[in-house]
């Protein structure tokens, strides 16, 4: 039957894309247990060394901190100040909201190497270039405004009923945030902190040109370490790179329990 | 006070001003602020002194510069058109939820927490020369020669593929299974086989999200960099305009014509977006015109 | 295809998961019939309704249109039309087009289709809606538009999928009798599924009550209102006052008469019981007769509680001297405190088996 070869079509194509995901992951994690690994199929031998070498020659513990506080620290800072924008913005009509949805929607569209390279000029003007501090606020810059367009839509799920009812019994302002809108948001929060989360661990652009020595993170030192001039063997760097894709990929999996996937990303219905 | 539509005043009262404060003056220190700076040292060439147009009459007379231009819209666009459709179809035949949907949509989510490096680095291994794939084709008799699918536009697209595609597909499965389902039931029960039902009655109510969606991913892959670099020949015919920019800032440290030629990557991203945003309103029309007839 | 059927016959079973939404659910429909799924939410009427027009699959059963099994037919070869609970009408397209999509897709002349278009819109009393589009019509409007959109295929079957719940009270009634009148002069046969028991009583020829998967009860208007057939049925159709008794003797005719909670109650049922045999008392509100004779039959003392006024009728809850309450609806006026006498005339009162044994007619 037509619908029988389609759908079986379709399972193909889904089984494909995942097999090829398969091929280009597990290349790397192979390659990171070579030993030594040229033109053969498969490694002649197998060695768990490259870890321990990747772990002390690229610093790893300190480039995973800083990784670690940096995207810890943008997503809680990001949240800290999208959060109450977020609620007005989905709340309130004003004379000049569409003009400031667009001014939040920039850092998003506009490239990051655009605004990026004066940004990372100013930074290093002040001197907090090649800090972890200017990372952290050079991340923010497109994070902020994906917090708000992340948790908006959520804020406008939240019946506006809730908050008067709230109120009509006697609720101020901070209780009903704390027990009504608070709860209510949460699996917003959590959306919006996942996201945040990893487009922060993953981002490029912008922490390449703001970072300096020791403040780059993971996906950075990998960059470095890829183009360092040859002195570092592949599978090192391939080690790098599992440990990174493990540690990314055990955060969106606990993640994905409590978000739904489709959450995750823009809502394209503007109501 | 005038009551807006969702039942509180219009007008911006302190706490409203308060919330919206901190994420405001964020936006315009550390956003419009550099912006525009990077627009005011574009137009302060280093060898010239004063206001010149100096570095944008470089950037349109160096043939190895302006290239980066058509090179990253020839990258971007077929990029974008194989994400998007790739992600429409899995996401509108995933609509009603498939067997082991969760399983499925986890597995094609995942590919977010690879990173551009593994991405990079797992290509160039397994589509390699001498990769896994090319060993299978040529071991299995299928092909004579093995592909070049690596260090070219290839490479670069499928990892921005790679990248790009859990988005795209998340959010188009988002906005379809948004649809009325009683609508698609009842162009059925009117005599519309699937394939009818899918262009006549829901492409033209998906095409409002399929727009957005293409604009997002165009967005993302006009603005490639480390992909370009990792995968392509960055200082040949993968060379896109972020490339230059980059290397004008940090490896001739002419701040001056590497924001210049930001600008101009930026001013270009926006020509295409509207581009887009155009067709997507002729696309809207077309569609609805073919059923409109009287 | 023929434009009119002679007879549609199922038994159909739907699971879900774990879940069985319909047990064995069977029924025989006789062209130009008027049937009616009645049952509260849940009870799997639409999902009956969806199978039989295709868009879902049985678990285990067949459908039998003439003879012909079309469980294999996809819904756009079937020939039935179809009437949603939201109308489901394109919103990107106009009236005219949302018409004539079938038409268009059968591929007729433009003129023919014109023409068709403009003749269904004046039978649903909307003429000159061609050109608007779906989001410019009020609830009743876009309705019509829906029905008209599914009758113009001449379709052999109508299904109508709770076609009036989203519209307010005064328009329901205007559209229930445009809907039997236009299943009348165009001869359909037609399936209606509600939950609401004035339209089932009001449109169809032929109830079917279902609960939980389950056709309870199958009959006509009639039947369904004056003797129901269980307790479930008879709490449906509006009988809110019901009584456990026990059988104590039983008469000529099918005549009961049953004591319980301090009452002695006299009625009539369509069961065969036994004496001893546990069974429920019921009556209608309106049956019940205030004033009378406290000495005879089925007369009971009652304290009025709560009066509601109704217009031309008082409704009101009664507690029974025996204890116990009654609803009663009349004409007579009540005040709350009153103590009065009521009688359930024998010839009102129903005998139904007990909760727990809901058997089938």
């Amino acid at each position: 039957m037509r619908r029988r070869m389609w759908v079986l079509a379709l399972y193909m194509l889904v089984l494909g894309f995942i097999l090829n995901l398969l091929g280009i992951v597990s290349h790397v994690v192979v390659s990171s247990f070579a030993r030594r690994w040229f033109g053969t199929p498969f490694p002649r031998s197998l060695t768990t060394a490259w870890y321990t070498y990747a772990w002390k020659e690229f610093g790893l513990a300190h480039v995973l901190g800083v990784t670690i506080f940096v995207a810890l620290t943008v997503v809680f800072l990001a949240l800290l100040i999208g959060f109450p924008s977020a609620y007005i913005l989905a709340r309130r009509n004003f004379r000049g909201k569409p003009l400031l949805l667009l001014l939040y929607f920039l850092p998003l569209l506009i490239p990051q190497m655009t605004y990026g390279i004066p940004l990372a000029t100013t930074l290093f003007r002040y001197g907090i270039g090649g800090t972890v501090a200017g990372v952290i606020l050079a991340v923010m810059v497109p994070m902020v405004p994906l917090a708000i367009f992340i948790l908006m839509p959520f804020f406008e799920q939240i019946s506006l009923n809730l908050e008067w009812g709230a109120a009509m019994m006697g609720a101020n302002r901070f209780q009903i945030f704390r027990r009504i809108l608070l709860p209510l948001a949460l699996p917003g929060l959590l959306t919006a902190g996942v996201l945040i989360l990893v487009n922060t661990v993953s981002n490029f652009e912008l922490t390449f040109l703001v970072s300096g020595a020791g403040s780059q993170t993971l996906v950075v030192a990998l960059f470095y370490n890829v183009f360092a001039g040859g002195v570092r063997p592949v599978y090192s760097v391939d080690a790098m790179a599992v440990m990174y894709m493990t540690m990314v990929m055990i955060l969106l999996v606990i993640a994905l329990r409590f978000v739904r996937p489709t959450q995750m990303v823009f809502r394209l219905d503007k109501r | 006070m005038r009551r807006g539509e969702t039942g509180e005043p219009s007008e911006l009262d302190l706490m409203a001003i308060a919330c919206l404060l901190p994420s405001l003056l964020y936006v315009l220190v550390m956003f419009v602020y550099p912006f525009l700076y990077g627009i005011y040292l574009s137009l302060r060439p280093l060898k010239v002194d004063g206001f010149s147009l100096a570095n944008y009459f470089a950037f349109f007379t160096d043939q190895y510069q302006y290239k980066t231009v058509g090179i990253t819209f020839r990258l971007a666009i077929p990029n974008t058109v194989v994400v998007v459709a790739f992600s429409l179809l899995l996401a509108y035949n995933m609509r009603r939820g498939i067997w082991l949907e969760r399983t499925i949509t986890t597995i094609l989510v995942l590919p977010i927490s690879l990173g551009v490096i593994l991405l990079g680095q797992g290509i160039l291994g397994f589509y390699g020369g001498k990769g896994w794939f090319n060993q299978m084709l040529l071991g299995l008799g299928l092909l004579e020669e093995g592909l070049v699918l690596t260090h070219n536009f290839t490479g670069v697209m499928l990892s921005l593929f790679m990248q790009q595609f859990p988005f795209c597909f998340l959010m188009l499965l988002g906005y379809i299974s948004g649809i009325d389902p009683s609508i698609e039931n009842s162009a059925r029960t009117l005599g519309a086989n699937p394939w009818t039902v899918f262009y006549r009655v829901m492409l033209p109510l998906i095409a409002p999200g399929l727009a957005i969606a293409f604009a997002l991913v165009f967005v993302m892959s006009f603005a490639t960099f480390p992909s370009a670099i990792l995968l392509g020949q960055p200082t040949g015919a993968t060379r896109t305009i972020a490339i230059a920019a980059y290397a004008q800032a940090f490896e001739m440290f002419d701040m001056s014509y590497a924001s210049a030629i930001a600008v101009i990557m930026g001013i270009f991203q926006l020509a295409g977006l509207l581009v887009i945003l155009l067709l997507r309103k002729r696309m809207v029309m077309a569609a609805t015109m073919g059923v409109g007839k009287r | 295809m023929k434009e009119t059927i002679d007879s549609l016959r199922f038994r159909i079973t739907k699971r879900f998961g774990t879940k069985t939404v319909l047990r064995d659910f069977a029924l025989e429909v006789r062209g130009k019939q008027f049937i009616t799924f009645l049952g509260p939410s849940g009870c799997g009427k639409s999902t009956a309704l969806n199978i039989i027009a295709g868009l879902i699959p049985a678990t285990d059963g067949e459908v039998w249109i003439d003879g012909e099994r079309i469980d294999h037919l996809p819904p756009e070869k079937r020939g039935f039309g179809m009437v949603f609970q939201n109308y489901a009408l394109f919103p990107h397209m106009t009236v005219f087009v949302n018409i004539a999509f079938g038409l268009q897709l059968q591929h007729r002349p433009a003129a023919e289709i014109r023409e068709r278009v403009r003749q269904m819109l004046d039978l649903v009393q909307l003429p000159g809606f061609e050109g608007r589009y779906p989001g410019q019509l009020s609830g009743g409007q876009q309705q019509r538009i829906a029905i008209a959109r599914a009758l113009v295929l001449h379709p052999r079957l109508l299904l109508l999928d709770e076609p009036l719940s989203n519209l307010d009270a005064k328009l329901r009634i205007e559209m229930r009798a445009e809907i039997k009148g236009l299943h009348t002069s165009l001869g359909l046969t037609s399936i209606y599924v509600t939950h609401d028991q004035v339209e089932a009583l009001s449109l169809s020829d032929w109830v079917v009550v279902m609960r939980d998967g389950l056709l309870i009860q199958a009959g006509t208007p009639q039947e369904i209102h004056d003797q129901p057939v269980n307790v479930f049925v008879a709490d449906f159709m509006g009988f809110r006052n019901f009584f456990p008794a026990q059988v104590v003797t039983l008469g000529p005719d099918r005549d009961v008469e049953a004591a319980g909670n301090g009452m002695k109650i006299r009625g009539k049922t369509r069961h065969i019981f036994t004496p001893g045999a546990s069974v429920v008392a019921a009556i209608r509100p309106d049956d019940v007769v205030i004033g009378g004779d406290a000495r005879g039959p089925n007369a009971f003392r009652a304290k009025v509680e709560i009066v509601e006024y109704l217009g031309r009728e008082d409704e009101a809850i009664l507690t029974l001297e025996v204890g116990g309450r009654l609803w009663v609806r009349t004409a007579a006026r009540m005040t709350p405190g009153e103590n009065i006498t009521v009688v359930l005339p024998p010839d009102r009162v129903i005998f139904l088996p007990s909760e727990g044994s809901g058997g089938t007619a």
